[in-house]
């Protein structure tokens, strides 16, 4: 009898052990996106993996929910909570619905950092840009007056009115407009993400500024819409689609002539950042304005007074490289 | 009762025709006849569903799951044409379609058999549809590259004046006009709705002509999948998200009723084009994105509480009718 009650101490001790054991072997890092789907997201979960494989010691949970709602991404976080993961790296629906969720997972100890669209402050130890807003608003207007050295009017087709990067970078843009001689911003339309409604704004677009020389798209769904518009409206050549999109969507629309060129960041070195980023938050690391976080091989991010930092300048995709990198995204 | 219901349509009409006149003094452009065809062009697909939608509606039913069974069936079609470039449209047309019939049956199967509640079935269904998208594609979309010339082109080509789009949306409308009224099933999809009980009396198997409704309107679904990816070039799993309200819209305000056996082909025919205009008109008339929200909730409310209205009316006709005989 008593040696069954040792035996049984025993096994029980050493069952607590393993399992301890085994958690701090496997450091949990939830990779939680706008929805699950979404080719960007799926990039981003690749570099996600490869920065878990490269560290070791890290299990990268991909999830999110299946439409971009944030009602949604409160469920996922809720679930993640009860999993007691070690880290969340969320990209947010929206800027506030998502803090008292993740609140609540920062008081039971889990690192919480958001990447590409963010969350308040209050939310969050710290948020990766994949580059700077004023480095994108920057880039999509140049994408477009490189093209127009005439100058011309030019259009933007945005995700939703509430979404939150495209609202930043499109402020950014106008900041900037100045200094492209010509361009002439006409109007901001939103398509909402659906292929259906983005279509009909470009078409509406067309008719209302006849003189229209470039759309400007900055959300992967609207850029792909919008050339397929122009290309059914017969004007490609007159109507330049740029903006933001990822080489595999836009190879096509490339080849077509609708779009001359287009840009976006890499999304699996985002991914493979946010990874880093979170184990580096678990292993000790404070964020704090001024610290510097590392990124692999990636560098290092440092942090302004909002505890914000920037990965990397967007990267231009044209008709001589988008072939190459629609094989990788 | 045939009188009233064709006000109905001719109110309607009238609404529509205020709404385009509304429009087009806002921006003239927009009754150009080429810009107007391009608006029906626009709408073909939003009536072919509603055409599917409104045969399932008769019956007392509802069908959520016909956006998501677009999206699998549009998926399918383009993984077919990207899988196998060489396959004629036609056999890619039959097969969106087919599919699109099974998953309508698994809905229809589940109404008959299993006696659930039709939108708690369809909302499972909506759901399972959309996640299968997920499992079959990892996520991964369907780009315009991918897809055959011919698969895009089939929709676009020109048919004496209007795409082939536009030609299927009418072809379809002339069909289901038969259907409703000429064949004992479309006249069983009015009694099923209308007094299921009575229905019974008449040898009417209530089960059976809704597992029919429902395979209708997956079928209509199907080809729509195909439409749908075609015309926008590119099937990813969020395709057509949300559309079903869309949809349902589009029968309401054409004066189908929720409660079932009430509406007609042209009704849907008309809701579906209200919808259109109004959704072609707000890109081009310049108002905020919110207000364009609220613009089309606050037409869908209107529609349905002049429908209310006349249905409690129809009720009082039919029994001073009654009364006279």
């Amino acid at each position: 009898m008593k040696i069954l009650k040792s035996l049984m101490v025993t096994a029980a001790v050493s069952l607590a052990l393993m399992a301890n054991a085994a958690h701090a072997e496997n450091k949990k890092i939830a990779l939680v996106v706008k929805a699950l789907g979404i080719g960007f997201f799926e990039a981003a979960n690749k570099g996600a993996q490869e920065a878990a494989k490269e560290l070791g010691n890290v299990e990268v949970i991909y999830t999110g929910p299946t439409t971009t709602t944030a009602e949604g991404q409160i469920e996922v976080i809720n679930s993640l909570i009860a999993q007691k993961v070690d880290a969340i790296a969320v990209s947010a629906n929206d800027t506030d619905a998502l803090v008292p969720a993740l609140k609540k997972a920062m008081d039971r100890g889990i690192k919480v950092i958001s990447w590409d669209s963010g969350v308040a402050k209050d939310g969050r130890l710290m948020h990766l840009n994949p580059s700077s807003s004023p480095l994108i608003g920057n880039m999509i207007i140049k994408l477009a007056a490189d093209n127009l050295p005439d100058g011309g009017d030019v259009a933007v087709l945005s995700a939703t009115a509430t979404s939150t990067n495209q609202n930043v970078w499109i402020e950014e843009m106008k900041k900037v407009q100045g200094n492209y001689k010509g361009i002439n911003v006409v109007a901001t339309v939103y398509g909402d993400d659906l292929a259906d409604k983005s279509y009909r704004e470009t078409q509406g677009l067309i008719q209302s500024y006849p003189n229209l020389k470039a759309i400007i798209a900055p959300t992967s769904v609207g850029i792909v819409a919008a050339a397929q518009a122009v290309t059914d409206a017969g004007k490609i050549g007159q109507i330049n689609v740029t903006g933001l999109g990822l080489p595999s969507e836009m190879a096509g629309h490339v080849k077509s002539g609708a779009s001359k060129s287009f840009a976006i960041w890499n999304p699996i070195d985002l991914g493979y950042s946010a990874t880093m980023i979170a184990n580096d938050l678990i292993n000790g690391a404070e964020a704090k304005p001024g610290a510097e976080l590392k990124m692999g091989r990636m560098g290092a991010v440092k942090l302004d007074d909002n505890n914000e930092g920037a990965m990397a300048d967007p990267f231009v995709y044209d008709a001589k490289n988008v072939e190459e990198f629609a094989k990788i995204f | 009762m045939a009188k009233l219901l064709k006000n109905r349509e001719l109110l309607l009409v009238g609404a529509i025709l205020v709404l385009i006149a509304l429009i087009a003094w806002r921006f003239p452009p927009f009754v150009a006849p080429a810009n107007l065809a391009r608006v029906y062009n626009d709408t073909s697909i939003l009536i072919i569903l509603a055409l599917g939608q409104m045969a399932v509606i008769l019956t007392r039913c509802i069908d959520l799951s016909m956006a998501a069974n677009l999206a699998l069936s549009g998926m399918v079609a383009a993984m077919l044409n990207a899988a196998f470039p060489g396959l004629p449209i036609p056999v890619i047309i039959l097969s969106a379609m087919a599919l699109g019939a099974i998953l309508g049956m698994i809905n229809g199967a589940l109404v008959w058999k299993l006696d659930i509640p039709p939108i708690v079935v369809t909302l499972g269904t909506l759901t399972i549809y959309r996640g299968l998208i997920f499992l079959l594609t990892n996520g991964k979309w369907i780009n315009a590259h991918q897809m055959s010339d011919a698969f895009k082109s089939f929709p676009r080509a020109d048919l004496a004046g209007l795409p082939v789009l536009s030609w299927l949306s009418v072809v379809m409308v002339a069909v289901m006009f038969l259907v409703m009224s000429r064949t004992a099933l479309g006249r069983a999809f009015f009694a099923v709705g209308g007094n299921p009980h009575a229905a019974v009396y008449t040898g009417i198997d209530v089960g059976r002509t809704r597992f029919f409704a429902y395979c209708l309107s997956g079928t209509l679904a199907g080809l729509s999948g195909y439409l749908w990816v075609s015309r926008y070039a590119v099937a990813y799993v969020d395709i057509a998200a949300g559309f079903e309200l869309d949809i349902i819209a589009a029968c309401v305000i054409g004066g189908i009723s929720i409660a079932g056996g009430i509406g007609s082909v042209p009704g849907a025919v008309l809701g579906a084009l209200f919808l259109g205009v109004i959704k072609n008109a707000l890109p081009v008339i310049n108002i905020s994105p919110f207000a364009q929200m609220a613009i089309s909730g606050m037409v869908i409310i209107t529609a349905v509480a002049v429908n209310a209205r006349a249905e409690r009316r129809k009720g009082r006709v039919i029994l001073k009718k009654a009364e006279a005989v």
